[in-house]
């Protein structure tokens, strides 16, 4: 009996550093593992818009983004106009802030129809992985112009309503892939005048966007909007934009060809004069500039 | 001769038990890096470092979610991400070494030591074999562990483009500060 411990111990000892060496292999396995979190997706697009639409991605909170937008004149106007670079030009000036995670405010003003533009662009729900995830983000948008223009007919009776227009927009949108990202963009455009009884108060359109990621720095850029409910007599078309975002540390810039002069959601909606297939485009460029206003604690 | 057996067994046990307190870990650590260049000084700072520590051979790893790394402006948070480490292609950076000292240092005993360590770094996706001192601070059973280390981007396969050159450096220094706590179990 004496005898048989000792090969009992042995085997046991062998036993017990096995353990061990397996063990010393993988430290962090010794520690239990976190469980599967859920992350939210960021980064959609380079920035807060797709070219002249909103994007579904937002800005994060004490971010403000001063935003020029520049278009040139009509790329048809041909060598004597050097391709439209002569002008005339049309600019939308803009400020856009964000609050929190999930709220943006911003205002721009803009010399096509002297327009100055509010919105309010909240995100109700955001992509993410992991558990209880989404896996598309849905945001809000609600906004207002005003016109600055002098009365067509002074002589007459003129409301200060009738230089307000409002606008809703939702984004239901997805990030692919890291290259990929579409979204769509479905919006209604009240204005409280038009310019003939033809014209309905209300507009209603669809919209897409999306981006392909060509490089870290570099993507290709497009949006697009169909207005449902177009008056048929009136010369307006549907506007679509092309574009390559370019991101330099805290510049993005967005050069792009489009066939909308105005750069705020009434006029691209209501009031694109100008169609791609005439060749009545323009270039331009967007530059955003991100400035941290707000910093982090800690 | 059955209780003999018992007995092995349960000094076998106890012994297994003081081998598993031989290990010290957290899961708060601190790392953080920072970039100075001409134009900008960019600090990224993540507090949620998984560390263990086998006092009995000095084997020591880490493990750190890139995506947790914090910074003072948002934007360069996500060009940390999306632009250099690509953290969501390689989520995790990962240090598996040793203390090559490690018989220097007494864990019973408080006092601060210094710490030679050696081992393999890896980030973006690249390992490499990286060196540093630091020192180890005992105190009442538990461990302090500081170091820091300077690594070079481009050796990891992250480059800086030109445009930028003035405000990221290539040059990053890395502070590791983990407060360990024996592991039981």
């Amino acid at each position: 009996m004496k005898l048989k411990s000792p090969p009992l111990l042995f085997v046991l000892l062998v036993i017990t550093t096995q353990t061990f060496a397996q063990d010393s292999t993988d430290l962090l396995s010794l520690v239990a593992k976190d469980k599967p979190k859920k992350e939210y997706v960021y980064g959609a697009f380079k920035s807060p818009r797709v070219i002249m639409s909103h994007s579904m991605e937002m800005l994060r909170p004490g971010v403000m983004d001063f935003r020029i937008l520049h278009r040139f004149g009509r790329v048809n106007g041909g060598a004597y106009e050097f391709f439209g670079l002569d002008g005339p030009a049309s600019v939308r000036l803009g400020l856009d802030y964000g609050i929190t995670d999930d709220l943006t405010v911003g205002i721009g003003r803009s010399t096509f129809n002297k327009e100055v533009d509010g919105f309010v662009k909240y995100r109700i729900i955001q992509q993410s992985t992991g558990p209880k995830s989404s896996p598309v983000s849905l945001i809000g948008i609600v906004g207002s112009t005003y016109t600055g223009l002098k009365w067509s007919d002074p002589t007459r009776q003129n409301y200060f309503s009738s230089r307000v227009a409002y606008y809703g927009q939702a984004i239901l949108g997805r990030k692919f892939s890291e290259a990929v990202s579409l979204q769509f963009i479905p919006s209604i455009l009240h204005r409280n005048l038009v310019p003939t009884e033809n014209d309905p108060n209300d507009l209603f359109a669809t919209g897409v966007g999306g981006r392909i990621k060509v490089s870290h720095r570099v993507a290709l850029t497009f949006d697009y909007h169909y207005i449902i409910n177009q008056n048929d007599k009136a010369p307006f078309h549907n506007p679509l934009s092309l574009g390559v975002d370019i991101e330099t540390g805290g510049h993005v810039f967005q050069l792009h060809f489009t066939n909308s002069k105005g750069m705020n959601e009434r006029a691209y909606l209501a009031a694109t004069e100008y169609q791609w297939s005439k060749g009545d485009v323009f270039f331009g460029f967007n530059i955003s500039r991100q400035f941290q206003i707000h910093k982090k604690r800690g | 001769m059955l209780k003999r057996n018992l007995i092995v067994i349960l000094a076998l046990l106890l012994t297994s038990v003081s081998f598993a307190q031989g290990k010290y870990y957290t899961k708060t650590g601190k790392i953080s890096f920072y970039s100075k260049a001409p134009l900008e000084e960019i600090e990224g700072k993540n507090k949620t470092v998984t560390a263990v520590l086998d006092s009995k051979s000095g084997a020591m790893q880490f493990a750190v979610e890139m995506k947790g790394f914090e910074f003072q402006k948002q934007l360069m948070q996500q060009h940390f991400n999306e632009n250099y480490v690509e953290s969501d292609k390689y989520p995790k950076g990962e240090f598996k070494g040793a203390i090559v000292n490690n018989s220097e240092i007494n864990y019973s005993k408080d006092g601060t030591y210094t710490a030679k360590v050696k081992g393999k770094l890896t980030i973006h996706g690249v390992t490499k074999d990286v060196e540093s001192t630091g020192t180890l601070k005992i105190n009442g059973g538990k461990i302090d562990a500081a170091s820091t280390f300077n690594v070079l981007m481009s050796d990891y396969n992250i480059k800086i483009p030109a445009i930028v050159k003035d405000k990221v450096s290539n040059n990053i220094k890395i502070t590791v500060d983990c407060d360990l706590e024996p592991l039981k179990g």
